[in-house]
């Protein structure tokens, strides 16, 4: 009967100069993310339970204790950020995993130009996001963009009053939306694709020969395959989404007023705008948690796939 | 060249699978002993922890009489060919049989020399300064045998070193390995499934089944007295035929009965005076003649030619019908759907016990009785 | 009905490639239209191209300051972070130690963090240190997602490697160390190469952190340089789409010469895990 006690290898000597190797392997590394991530991130803590208000120094900097959290869960502006950055997350999120599912669908058998597409496809993940702010912002400007102009000339809108689109609380999301649409399907098709290219062919084969139709091959057998690509997809997009910042702040700022604001742009008025460092540790701290537990969340759905164990 | 042994060695995986549970193997100095059992047995596992690739959970490995389960694989001397031969995709061919001798820091004369023998002598001396990508596979398994050989270790370790060649190559390749063994008197630890190629190469052979060492003993008494059913069953091709029987010792004259037939064994075995057994007979131990004659009686089912031989496969009649597979001369005349009287070859007979699957000495052959 | 299927795969392709690229030729055009036609009906193709935006960008606005700017701060995170990162990675790839998965779960976890989460205390500290708005006070932050996502991406590969080619190495002799060095780095050049290149144009493309850290076009990187470019009398989209034009070209080019391997380093590491 196998000792229970001795479930691991019992440590030799050998074992031993590995692990020590191991380790000196991993401290550099390890050093430099605890040092630079999670130690700002403990003193983002404490900071949010003090008063801190870079304009007035001469406040010091006063124990408060739970009252920024008090401050931001009581603020009408802090619940629509909330709102709005659920609100982005969603239809971000659920555009780009119809179209990437499509896309990838349609890219799966092999195609002459990959190397074209794989090009195209890329190139709108890879620019900065900054320059897709920019990109789209120009395509919706109200004079010299080609939206209106397409849209006055096909009679759908007046050339004399043209929409302003960021002038609008409710429209100022289309460009927003489609800017990251754009920009994250490609990537999120690459996801999709390389899940689907794992799936044997001989399954689809196998289908047919049982007389399935092609939406019957889809639902039993492509979505199946397809789970663990998509439950990635599923978490890195929604942990973005919630972590949305470049785009909205170079293409609307947060306006009209507030009315795209998201948290990350709220945090960081708060801290830069207003230097109010106390209360955007807060919101920062707010945002950390819940980032943390979406992603805990999905982890527990995916299992251990994602942490890997050694083959 | 050294020994090798396994002291009751146990590997549990930290997932719960066990894949060595008190293993005692040993190698003698200058031995070629095969390691075969189905996918999983644990042999792979076995010649691991002789390499120090997996470190044992319990026991000990001693190579040379010397203990050295504490020691890295770098230092104990032993030279693994690798089933997908494992050779460095980015070093030339020479390089890859230097490497072993640079780590030990030989003098570079006698690396030299000992690369352009070894090479000479496996043929592939043409390709040492191309690289493993541009060799056939063929070429790159002798690359890897050259990159063991030219080590002059303690022991080889070879991990299924023949699966990835077409039969006829695998057939040649085999050949040659009992010639280099037998040229070089090297203590060779050689794992594979197939059980043709454990009766050809060992000395010894080695019959493991999920962690546990079930029979070690030269390839003929493997075949001819099996430790238990499993064994009988995994060695040789086409394998056994295994009926149900019934032991019966009725005072000093013990018989075999089933629904199939009666068999009188002269001399008995020591056990209780009934006792369920399985009888085992090769294919090749079976006769077949007229009906009515013979043992038992059965039906051609189906007969396969293989060329020298038929592989006939029948049902035995008189009770519920077992299949019976046997081996006979081409010429013989056979048909689907005849009648046919079997005879089981009295000296080639086995028996095991139906519970625990052990084997159960005979006396002396066992005599046939009146059908 | 079947024959029109049959075009579907082709007609999807060509509509993403068209969507895709569509944005940057329009962007282009504009770049290249005089400043007079910008808020003119728009065409497809324009009537005359001018290179006043783009002269401007660099006689007006001193560009290759950001472009420097960008450059270094990108080019000296990649090279600290791939050989700190690479033997991170391969100890968790395939060495043994106790907590090995423990620190990996950790390292993919800060993958995920919110950058804004840690902006601030960064900003007290950096100040405290005298780093605003300079080199060190950019590279310092970014090594906080640079070295977890190098990590990450080179543990994908690693564990791609073949283990027998480590195995043999062992067994003829080499110690952890030297096979690390002799086997498996050559090997793992390309994922090596791959990751330094992802990793470069996440640093090219950040923004948050180069906003906050620093101070004026001096240090700027070239995200900020053009989003700042508005607050003028009215947005010069002209200039503004020449930057981007420029902003785009390095990462273009990289992605022409290297796409098959950003797409195979990018999914070994999410699908396989």
């Amino acid at each position: 009967m196998p000792d229970r006690d001795t479930h691991h290898s019992a440590p030799v000597g050998a074992e031993r100069s590995e692990a020590r190797l191991a380790w000196a392997f991993v401290l550099p590394a390890l050093s430099a993310v605890l040092l630079i991530a999670i130690f700002p991130l403990a003193w983002t803590v404490w900071e949010s339970l003090h008063l801190h208000d870079l304009r007035m120094p001469w406040r010091g900097r006063p124990f408060v204790g739970l009252d920024n959290y008090a401050e931001a869960l009581g603020s009408p502006r802090f619940w629509g950020a909330l709102g709005h950055t659920a609100f982005f997350t969603l239809s971000t999120v659920a555009l780009e995993v119809l179209f990437g599912l499509i896309l990838a669908l349609a890219l799966r058998r092999a195609f002459r130009g990959r190397g074209l597409i794989r090009t195209a496809v890329l190139l709108p993940w890879a620019i900065p996001t900054v320059v897709t702010a920019l990109l789209w912002g120009f395509l919706f400007d109200s004079r010299a963009g080609i939206v209106n102009a397409v849209a006055i000339d096909a009679g759908v809108m007046d050339a004399e009053r043209p929409l302003v689109w960021f002038n609008s609380a409710v429209w100022a999301w289309v460009p927003v939306i489609l800017a990251d649409v754009w920009k994250m399907t490609p990537f999120v098709t690459l996801l999709l694709l390389a899940g689907l290219q794992n799936v044997d062919e001989t399954l689809y084969e196998a289908a047919r020969m049982d007389g399935a139709g092609p939406w019957q091959q889809f639902v039993h057998v492509t979505l199946p395959q397809l789970r663990p690509a998509l439950l990635v997809t599923l978490i890195f997009r929604t942990l973005d989404g919630f972590r949305v910042f470049d785009l909205i702040y170079v293409m609307t700022h947060g306006g009209p007023g507030t009315a795209t604001e998201p948290v990350a742009l709220y945090a960081f008025d708060a801290l830069f705008d207003h230097l109010r460092f106390g209360y955007g540790s807060a919101l920062s701290v707010i945002i950390f948690v819940a980032t943390f537990l979406l992603a805990l969340v999905y982890l527990r759905v995916l299992g251990a796939g994602l942490t890997g164990r050694p083959e | 060249m050294a020994a090798i042994r396994l002291d009751k060695v146990e590997k549990v995986y930290p997932n719960g699978h066990v894949a060595a549970r008190g293993l005692d193997l040993e190698a003698a100095d200058g031995e070629f002993l095969v390691l075969v059992g189905p996918s999983g047995c644990g042999k792979s596992t076995a010649l691991r922890l002789v390499a120090g690739l997996e470190t044992p959970t319990r026991g000990r490995v001693l190579i040379g009489g010397r203990d050295v389960t504490a020691l890295p694989p770098q230092e104990r001397d032993l030279a693994m060919v690798f089933q997908n031969y494992a050779l460095y995709p980015h070093k030339t061919v020479r390089q890859n049989l230097e490497f072993g001798l640079l780590m030990r820091k030989t003098s570079a004369p006698v690396i030299a020399e000992r690369v352009a023998r070894v090479a000479a002598s496996l043929g592939i001396d043409a390709y040492l300064d191309r690289k493993p990508g541009q060799l056939s596979g063929g070429q790159r398994q002798r690359v890897a045998l050259g990159r063991a050989i030219v080590r002059e270790p303690q022991a080889f370790l070879l991990d299924e070193p023949l699966s990835n060649l077409d039969a006829r190559l695998r057939v040649e390749t085999r050949a040659e390995l009992a010639r280099l063994h037998r040229r070089l008197g090297a203590t060779m630890l050689y794992v594979t499934h197939d059980q043709e190629e454990a009766m050809t190469l060992g000395n010894r052979v080695a019959v493991l089944r999920d962690g546990r060492l079930e029979q070690v003993a030269p390839p003929m008494e493997i075949y001819r007295r099996p430790a238990n059913r499993f064994v009988a069953g995994f060695m040789g091709s086409p394998s056994m035929n295994f009926l149900p029987c019934t032991l019966r010792d009725g005072g000093g004259a013990a018989r075999l009965e089933s629904p199939w037939f009666t068999l009188s064994l002269e001399g008995g075995v020591t056990a209780t005076p009934t006792r369920e057994v399985t009888l085992g007979v090769r294919a090749q131990d079976v006769r077949l003649g007229a009906a009515g004659e013979g043992d038992a009686a059965g039906r051609v089912e189906v007969v396969q030619p293989l060329g020298s031989e038929l592989l006939v496969h029948l049902a035995l009649t008189g009770g519920e019908e077992a299949p019976v597979v046997a081996v006979v001369p081409a010429e013989a005349a056979v048909r689907v759907e005849q009648e046919v009287g079997l005879r089981f070859e009295r000296d080639r007979l086995h028996l095991f016990d139906a519970r625990d699957e052990a084997r159960i000495e005979l006396a002396s052959p066992p005599r046939p009785d009146g059908a | 009905m079947r024959r029109l299927l049959g075009w579907l795969p082709a007609a999807v392709v060509a509509l993403l490639v068209l969507s895709a690229l569509f944005p940057f030729y329009w962007a282009a055009v504009a770049s290249l239209t005089p400043e007079a036609r910008l808020f003119e009906r728009p065409s497809l193709i324009p009537a005359e191209a001018v290179s006043d935006h783009y002269r401007a960008l660099f006689d007006e606005r001193d560009f290759w300051v950001p472009i420097r700017n960008s450059l270094l701060v990108a080019g000296t995170t990649t090279l600290l972070c791939v050989p700190v990162g690479a033997v991170c990675a391969y100890a968790l790839a395939r060495l043994q130690f106790r907590g090995k998965s423990a620190i990996l779960a950790f390292i993919l976890a800060v993958t995920m963090f919110p950058q804004i989460s840690i902006v601030s205390p960064l900003y007290l500290l950096l100040r405290s240190l005298g780093l605003i708005n300079t080199y060190p006070g950019l590279v310092l932050p970014y090594l906080t997602f640079a070295m977890p996502l190098t990590v990450w991406l080179l543990v994908g590969f690693f564990r791609q490697l073949p283990r027998s080619l480590e195995e043999a190495a062992l067994m003829d002799g080499a110690s952890r160390l030297r096979t690390f060095w002799e086997i498996v780095l050559p090997l793992a050049w390309p994922g090596l190469a791959t990751t330094a290149i992802i990793t470069f144009i996440y640093c090219w493309n950040e923004f948050l952190f180069a906003l906050s850290f620093t101070l004026g076009p001096e240090r700027q990187t070239v995200p900020v340089a053009i989003a700042l470019f508005r607050g003028q009398y009215q947005v010069p989209w002209g200039q503004i789409l020449a930057a981007a034009v420029l902003a785009t070209a390095p990462v273009a080019i990289l992605v022409l010469l290297f796409q098959r391997r950003i797409v195979s380093g990018l999914t070994a590491g999410a699908v396989k895990g």
